[in-house]
């Protein structure tokens, strides 16, 4: 491959500069390397928090519906979270393009253990390992997946709550929140759930609604509409869009900063 | 030739005289020769049923399932030889999957089918290899366009059915007042749809 340099030497009109002064000669510059393997450096279209929670019976997830574009809320209407199985859903943060390649596998994933025909699928313990070993397997070949997942279900009736971010750590928690939201709503869902230990679903809904008002208050790339994904032992569902009911008068009463 | 016959039907990839695969047409006997499968159309979903033949008291309950998830839209049921079978769900599966993968929605049945009867007639093409010894019904539902039913029979043939009788001929062995009923469901089917226009 020629150098680009010589490429736009050649380009230019000899007539142009045939009798001209070789003031300044164009610079040669070595071939620029082709042979290089590229990377994710950075996150391109990314959703923000997930908000997670169990309660009495079952556990709850809720993601807002923007896909940011750095600070541009680029998409307005995307879906953060998957129902994976009547005992499972999970949500993603991070860059949607790694989101939704990791999704089409595991909708493949659950089509084959269908195929299986043996009453077994897969249940929320079950998707978390494999998430923590895909996201440690890609962050170990330098190319993670950026993204953090949190895993949300009922575990053979008990629920489940797991949450593995792009390198591959994870963890189990009664509540966990993904992103931003770690440092603004997870303090909020804890008080909440410190007050009354054993939420009904109700309670819990409540609870996430102030969270994701909170954030849509705060954090710069969440979004006033959100989907809501509940598993009890009714099954899963994914509910919503709702919208969070602001107030922004309360603007005028922040002082300090 | 030691063999008694004709000779014309030691390969799959030679005519006899009169202009007939001898290969194939065996490979058809062996459809015959098993259990029926039955499929059904009908306004809201397909229904499969195959016949049960117990071999041996050795197997465990459950052995030898003949109506297979293909995938979530699609299922299989299958007559002939089990072992050919599987193999032939084992394409059908890979072919959904690989649509799914390429094109991000589920296959279209018509299309699974045609697929599917692409292989198993490429399967009647060459002296190295044997036809399939199964045929299948591929059923399926979708909200667009609503119960679907097709079958293939080993020769790579397949038809848009609503009632397959994959035992190629020996349908009578679905007893008579049966057959004539999910006969009279299906075709009532068919009408109800067709005046709605779906066809």
């Amino acid at each position: 491959m020629e150098a680009p340099m010589e490429l736009l030497r050649q380009s230019i009109n000899p007539s142009f500069t045939m009798n001209a002064p070789d003031i300044m000669p164009l610079p040669s510059f070595p071939a620029f390397a082709t042979d290089f393997k590229s990377r994710t450096m950075n996150p391109i279209t990314t959703g923000t928090s997930v908000v997670a929670l169990k309660f009495d019976g079952g556990v709850m997830m809720a993601a807002d519906t923007l896909g940011s574009y750095g600070s541009l809320a680029r998409f307005p209407n995307i879906e953060r979270l998957l129902r994976v199985n009547d005992s499972t859903i999970i949500g993603a943060s991070g860059d949607y393009a790694d989101y939704q390649y990791l999704r089409d596998i595991i909708e493949q994933k659950v089509i084959d253990e269908a195929c299986q025909d043996d009453g077994f699928g897969i249940k929320p313990k079950n998707l978390h390992c494999w998430l923590t070993r895909v996201m440690y397997n890609r962050r170990s070949k330098f190319n993670p997946l950026w993204n953090i997942y949190v895993v949300a279900g009922l575990q053979d009736g008990v629920p489940y709550l797991g949450y593995v971010d792009k390198i591959g750590t994870s963890f189990e928690a009664p509540q966990v929140v993904s992103g931003l939201g770690g440092y603004l709503a997870l303090p909020l869902l804890r008080d909440a759930v410190e007050k009354k230990p054993k939420m009904n679903q109700q309670e819990a809904r409540a609870a996430i609604g102030d969270a994701m008002r909170l954030l849509f208050y705060r954090d710069c790339q969440a979004f006033h509409k959100y989907h809501l994904g509940v598993i009890t032992k009714d099954g899963a569902k994914i509910e919503g869009p709702f919208e969070v009911d602001v107030n922004w008068d309360l603007g005028y009463h922040i002082h300090g900063y | 030739m030691s063999s008694i016959g004709t000779g014309y039907d030691l390969s799959a990839s030679q005519f006899s005289p009169d202009g007939r695969v001898f290969q194939v047409e065996y490979a058809q006997k062996a459809v015959e020769n098993s259990g029926t499968a039955v499929g059904l159309r009908g306004k809201d979903g397909v229904a499969f049923a195959v016949e049960k033949l117990v071999t041996s008291k050795l197997y465990e309950p459950g052995a030898n399932k003949r109506i297979f998830h293909v995938g979530s839209h699609v299922g299989m049921a299958v007559a002939g030889l089990l072992a050919d079978a599987r193999q032939v769900v084992e394409i059908a599966r890979t072919e959904a999957a690989n649509y799914r993968s390429d094109y991000g929605n589920d296959i279209p049945v018509k299309h699974l089918t045609n697929r599917v009867a692409m292989y198993m007639h490429a399967y009647t093409l060459y002296s190295a290899v044997r036809p399939f010894g199964c045929s299948a019904m591929l059923g399926s539902y979708d909200p667009h366009s609503g119960p679907q039913l097709f079958m293939i029979d080993p020769s790579g043939v397949n038809y848009l059915s609503w009632v397959g009788e994959a035992t190629n001929g020996k349908h009578e062995m679905v007893p008579e007042p049966m057959f004539r009923e999910a006969e009279m469901y299906a075709k009532n089917a068919l009408r109800e749809s067709d005046s709605e226009g779906e066809m």
